[in-house]
């Protein structure tokens, strides 16, 4: 029992060869964003505040493809989506579409607290942003020239990159110091759990690059990338598809529920049987504080801490 | 061989008084795509897929349902269509939001799962993708009928009601006087307003695959932009080896209880049997008093359904010659 918390920043081939600069870079970012939701989650804030808190960071984080440093889409603009869960009362909010709203994650659980509605994208989740009046920027403020230089890779390979499967440059022959090594193609994340057993979780993504204008990933429906009920919260990154065929957050959930099994024994099975191999990973959180994080990718972005006192980060 | 199955429903929640003329309009509807189904099953030998996508495409068509021409309107007045297909077999899909223009959104979900490298399309990257395919379209005009219109006027009335629906629910869960007040209450709306959401069918081959299908215009004065459970996999829509379901009632409700694949999940999980499946799904799964039904096909040829609304369009066939169309419990 007690609090647990874990993050992630996106699963996919992460080459092993990481440079280190690039390594530490991300380590860092994810130690500073696991610290965020610590400290709250010790003073007793409710994990539901304590997900989309640590969200909040990691989509202002430009190495992360979600919020700033989101991917792009054919046409070069940004379409983010995310969606937040509360594992007690299943109340959950998503977004897709939006191309203006700073924090994906917090108009996901404004929806989720004010309109009677779960779901809502594109323009009409604009219009409902304004009326809240969440921060809002400029579409091109969360363009970075990484990410340009990420949809000029794709558009010449000429294909919707799902993943970090393949490194671009290797099919196309050009080195880009930029962009090489960390396709940053996930999504982000981050369950919690406190110490009575409440349970959340939060997904945001700017999706893949080089998606067709429209496309709705896995991170936004409930049951494939983002899923709470009172066993478990759990958040899912990879390929979308793959994601939402396998049902693969609900089925975490479905397992301890229906098979009485252990959150280890549920999050393990769905990774070996929920998708194919080199598709997801995720992270997920029991209510008795449990921490799961496998994947059966090269690597994830990763980082847990319990109230135990064990802590880890790590990226394969 | 197996045996083939298929069921086909048209919204669950229906208005206790709705006239009796407009209940065999909708009865002769569901024995007309039950049959179209079933004579493509038993004698063209169409696969499950496209069983399923033909049945849905007449349902569409049709005025009777909310879908296709006949949608509900959203609270300015447009249609917002939205739709999602799943083949068992290899659980490919394909799913569609927020279309005004394309007159069968079930034939451009099932394009996106074999046509684009994606599987779900909204809004007008959904539009763009319809028009790149040349599907057939429509003015937005055309979806629209004038009992759609008169229906808006009297949600629009009832509007509290809807904005009140949700947001108090703490203290009024536990407290029976509300429902026995509000018997026939659904999102919010007295029932006279209120629409049923959905069409859908689900089918199993004489080969044993099965394949889901649901197409809806959403919720009557939804605010633009809002999805529903109809397009989601797993959710409104689900199918694998073992089965195919297709769910329709609360939107929201159908969500949070991921309904669709729950029915597989406990086939698949604890044993269960179809309509033991459909029966734990409906009892178990529904929290906060939320009201929806569903239609289930086992890949062995059984035919299931359940609902806690006071009826469900509805009408199935299967192999060894049982055919039933209903309306009420």
């Amino acid at each position: 029992m007690g609090w647990a918390i874990a993050l992630h920043g996106g699963a996919g081939d992460i080459p092993l060869d990481l440079p280190a600069d690039k390594r530490q870079a991300r380590e860092n970012a994810l130690k500073h964003c696991l610290d965020i939701g610590v400290s709250p989650l010790k003073l007793g804030r409710s994990p539901l505040d304590v997900v989309e808190l640590v969200v909040r960071e990691l989509e202002n984080h430009p190495l992360f493809n979600a919020g700033l440093g989101s991917v792009l889409t054919a046409d070069g603009s940004v379409e983010m989506e995310a969606c937040i869960m509360d594992g007690n009362t299943k109340k959950c909010g998503a977004v897709s579409g939006l191309k203006t709203v700073v924090n994906a994650i917090s108009l996901a659980r404004l929806l989720m607290e004010k309109t009677p509605h779960i779901y809502l994208a594109f323009e009409g989740a604009e219009a409902f942003a304004r009326e809240q009046g969440v921060e809002t920027q400029e579409p091109s403020h969360f363009i970075t020239p990484a990410n340009v230089e990420r949809l000029k890779q794709a558009k010449e390979a000429n294909r919707v990159q799902l993943d970090y499967t393949q490194s671009i440059e290797k099919e196309v022959k050009v080195e880009t110091h930029e962009v090489s090594g960390d396709s940053q193609l996930g999504t982000v994340g981050c369950v919690a759990v406190d110490g009575d057993g409440n349970l959340a979780t939060a997904t945001s993504t700017g999706g893949v690059v080089n998606k067709m204008a429209g496309r709705i990933g896995d991170t936004p429906i409930v049951g494939a990338g983002t899923y709470a009920n009172t066993y478990c919260a759990v958040s899912a990154t990879g390929i979308g598809e793959a994601i939402i065929r396998g049902t693969i957050a609900r089925d975490v959930a479905a397992l301890m529920e229906y098979k009485g099994v252990s959150l280890k024994e549920a999050a393990d099975y769905v990774v070996k049987n929920g998708a194919p191999e080199g598709t997801f990973g995720l992270i997920a959180v029991s209510a008795t504080g449990e921490i799961a994080m496998p994947f059966n990718t090269t690597g994830m972005f990763r980082a847990c801490a319990s109230q135990d006192g064990s802590s880890e980060i790590a990226i394969h | 061989m197996g045996r083939w199955a298929i069921a086909v429903h048209g919204g669950a929640g229906i208005d206790p008084k709705l006239p009796l003329e407009r209940q065999e309009k909708a009865k002769h509807l569901l024995a007309r795509c039950v049959n179209l189904g079933a004579s493509a099953l038993r004698t063209n030998n169409l696969s499950a897929l496209d069983v399923v996508e033909l049945v849905v495409r007449e349902l569409e068509t049709d005025p009777v349902f909310n879908s296709g021409q006949g949608s509900v309107l959203t609270e300015k007045g447009t249609v917002e269509m939205e739709a999602s297909i799943m083949d068992g077999l290899k659980r490919r899909f394909g799913a569609v939001s927020g279309l005004s223009t394309v007159k069968n959104p079930i034939s451009l979900a099932r394009l996106v799962m074999e046509k684009s490298p994606h599987s779900y399309l909204a809004f007008s990257g959904a539009e763009e993708f319809a028009r790149q395919q040349g599907v057939e379209m429509m003015e937005n005009e055309y979806f629209i009928t004038q009992d759609n219109v008169g229906m808006l006027k009297q949600a629009k009335e009832a509007n509290a009601i809807l904005f009140d629906y949700r947001i108090p629910t703490t203290g009024l869960e536990n407290c029976c006087a509300v429902e026995a007040d509000n018997p026939t209450m659904m999102n919010g709306l007295p029932m006279s307003v209120y629409a049923p959401e959905t069409v859908g069918c689900v089918v199993v081959d004489k080969e044993g695959r099965c394949a889901a299908a649901t197409s809806t215009g959403g919720l009557i004065n939804k605010m633009v932009g809002r999805i529903g459970d109809s397009p989601i996999i797993g959710s409104g829509t689900y199918a694998c080896k073992l089965c195919a379901i297709s769910c329709t009632g609360e939107g929201e409700a159908i969500l949070r209880g991921t309904l669709a694949r729950d029915v597989a999940a406990v086939m698949e999980y604890k044993d269960l049997r179809l309509q033991e499946a459909v029966n734990f799904v409906i009892k178990e799964r529904l929290d906060d008093g939320g009201k929806a039904g569903l239609i289930a096909v086992s890949n062995n040829g059984e035919v299931a359904y359940g609902f806690n609304t006071n009826g469900m369009f509805r009408g199935s066939a299967t192999e060894d010659g049982f055919t039933e169309i209903g309306i009420w419990e």
